[in-house]
């Protein structure tokens, strides 16, 4: 198994990076950095590191604002206070002029330490995807949002990158390139597919081996770019496999499963079984209290997917 | 005449020009914000026409000022000034409203020459104004940004977020102008959520503040030119107004906010701005059209 790194743990250094390439980057926080481990991009540049204070509305606008300078902006805060608290601020102001400003979203989904439904976010993915023209997405491990937030700098337009609070091994093969709109099999199969993104991409794998002990030969397939999504590679699990099982760490409304099931309905009929959390809120607890309590364990989506290929 | 006089009936004639086209625009689409409009005729008259370095040529100049209407509703009267300025066509101003037109019943950038940035959803307009001040000192560039905002959207905490944030970043570059009314959609701001005591509001957030007519574009017109003088601080002037100022019908109204004038309301608008018989008839024929 190779070294667990936190997606958040290479926003730091890769913003730090990318701003000494491109003086036009500049990185707003609503009292998060610590947290959000870009302290370094602030001691490295001060005059583009703005210290917004806990004010997640004005942070958006303060971007579209930089933005239309010619700035690219990062604007980084908890995927809660992205979403909820200031989806006006990222609608009006960010996508209706389309611009250039990157929300990076952390403490994704139910992993946010131990801070609860407040701090949980389990409906971001369904606002920021039925936001006209926002890209959303998702690394499994920290050298795919590394790649993503290198991505975002060269892309034109908004996007919102949730980013992973805490350590998982890395799940991209050598080589690997983020690709917008392009879904990647980690583990080939053909009787069943498994489609996962960000932290929880590690159970879907996991889950994956357990069910080929089994005999059963399950794809998994990353789905780090939630929008645009990649229909064709869901058109082809369902042709070739029949059978989908997705896999949320968000409310199983309007996340992934929801996506999937919108290509699937649409193009290539397959059945589907969504995991996730089924709408109720969060709570405190550690992350593999969590994963039991909300069902989204390994052995919670092998469950899934035995119960669907015996359906 | 003085220049100073020349120059002041000038920027009044504009604001009159303006005022005519509003009321013509709104008549021709059969509904529109018309109060809000009229309301900050002077305003946009002495930033685009004296206070602003803009040029007339080119609405995309690198180095012009910067103006967000954070009230977006009141965009007739600024697509009303881009065309005095040349901006944008005469004639494109009778589309106000219509689906495909640049002229959407709140501004959105990218659509109409001129337009810095999309508002319409209140209290948004200061924080992007505040982020293109302070881009200009992270460029080192020399331009000011200049806000208008209304005295209903003071209510959203987001305007108060903006004001924390300019101060502690010594936005000296950042004027805010209120288009103080004191009427809301429904209502008396003073009814609907007391803002009261403006002044000592945004002195408390760290601003500087001036009080003048919104109406009087010698007083504006001074005001900009304090604003200019003061280091370390962004200025915010509230500029006292009338909420269809110089249409009788609804002026001072609470119901001026959004209006669908009747063929007698637009005549009696137009004759008292000082428009012609014809004038006043080919608009009515417009009217008729669009019914």
């Amino acid at each position: 198994m190779s070294e667990r790194i936190a997606p958040r743990d290479i926003l730091g250094r890769t913003l730090t990076d990318l701003g000494e390439k491109d003086p036009n980057i500049v990185v707003l926080d609503a009292d998060f950095y610590p947290a959000s481990k870009i302290g370094s991009f602030r001691e490295r540049f001060g005059d583009r590191f703005v210290q917004m204070g806990i004010a997640e509305q004005n942070m958006m606008g303060v971007a579209a604002g930089l933005c239309t300078m010619g700035f690219t902006c990062f604007a980084s805060t908890l995927c809660v206070f992205c979403s909820r608290r200031a989806c006006d601020q990222v609608t009006t102001s960010i996508a209706l002029p389309h611009l250039n400003v990157k929300i990076l979203g952390l403490y994704a989904g139910l992993f946010v330490g131990k801070n609860g439904a407040s701090h949980q976010a389990l409906e971001d993915i369904a606002i920021m995807r039925s936001i006209a023209g926002m890209v959303v997405v998702q690394g499994a491990d920290a050298v795919e949002t590394e790649q993503i937030v290198r991505f975002a700098a060269e892309y034109d337009g908004p996007m919102y990158i949730r980013v992973g609070r805490d350590p998982r091994p890395r799940h991209v093969p050598e080589g690997y390139k983020f690709q917008l709109g392009k879904a990647v099999t980690l583990k080939e199969g053909k009787d069943v597919t498994i489609m996962a993104y960000g932290d929880l991409v590690e159970n879907a794998l996991t889950a994956g081996d357990a069910l080929q002990k089994k005999g059963i030969s399950a794809r998994v397939v990353n789905m780090s770019s939630l929008k645009p999504i990649d229909t064709e590679a869901i058109i082809k699990a369902a042709e070739e496999t029949g059978k989908i099982v997705t896999v949320d760490n968000h409310n199983i409304y309007g996340g992934l499963g929801s996506a999937v099931a919108e290509v699937v309905c649409e193009n290539a009929p397959a059945r589907l079984r969504r995991v996730g959390v089924r709408d109720v809120f969060g709570k405190s607890g550690t992350n593999a209290q969590m994963e039991e309590k909300f069902g989204v364990r390994a052995e919670d989506i092998e469950a899934e997917t035995i119960a669907l290929m015996e359906s | 005449m003085s220049d100073q006089v020349t120059k002041i009936k000038k920027l009044e004639a504009i604001a009159n020009r303006i005022r005519i086209n509003v009321v013509k625009m709104i008549a021709k689409s059969g509904v529109g914000h018309l109060g809000g409009s009229v309301s900050i005729a002077e305003i946009l008259a002495v930033l685009y026409f004296d206070e602003m370095r803009i040029d007339a040529k080119n609405s995309e100049w690198a180095d012009r000022d910067r103006f967000v209407l954070s009230k977006g509703h009141g965009c007739p009267a600024l697509y009303a000034t881009f065309a005095e300025i040349g901006w944008i066509d005469k004639d494109m101003l009778m589309t106000l409203h219509q689906i495909d037109s640049p002229l959407q019943m709140h501004p959105e950038l990218g659509l109409c020459p001129g337009i810095e940035m999309s508002t319409g959803a209140l209290g948004q307009g200061l924080s992007a104004g505040a982020g293109m001040a302070l881009g200009a000192r992270i460029k080192g560039k020399d331009y000011r940004v200049y806000v208008v905002v209304g005295c209903g959207e003071c209510n959203e905490g987001q305007i108060w977020e903006a004001a924390m944030f300019s101060a502690k970043n010594k936005l000296d570059n950042l004027v805010g102008i209120i288009d103080y009314n004191k009427l809301a959609l429904s209502g008396r701001t003073q009814e609907t959520m007391p803002l009261e005591p403006l002044y000592d509001k945004w002195f408390a957030f760290g601003w500087h503040v001036i009080e003048v007519s919104g109406h009087s574009v010698v007083q504006l017109m001074n005001a900009f030119e304090d604003a200019r003088q003061v280091k370390g601080k962004p200025t915010f002037i509230i500029a006292h107004t009338v909420k269809g100022q110089g249409v009788s019908f609804i002026a001072d109204k609470w119901y001026s906010h959004s209006v669908s004038p009747t063929a007698e309301q637009v005549a009696g608008a137009l004759d008292e701005l000082g428009c012609t018989k014809k004038e006043i008839e080919v608009t009515l024929g417009y009217m008729k059209e669009a019914k």
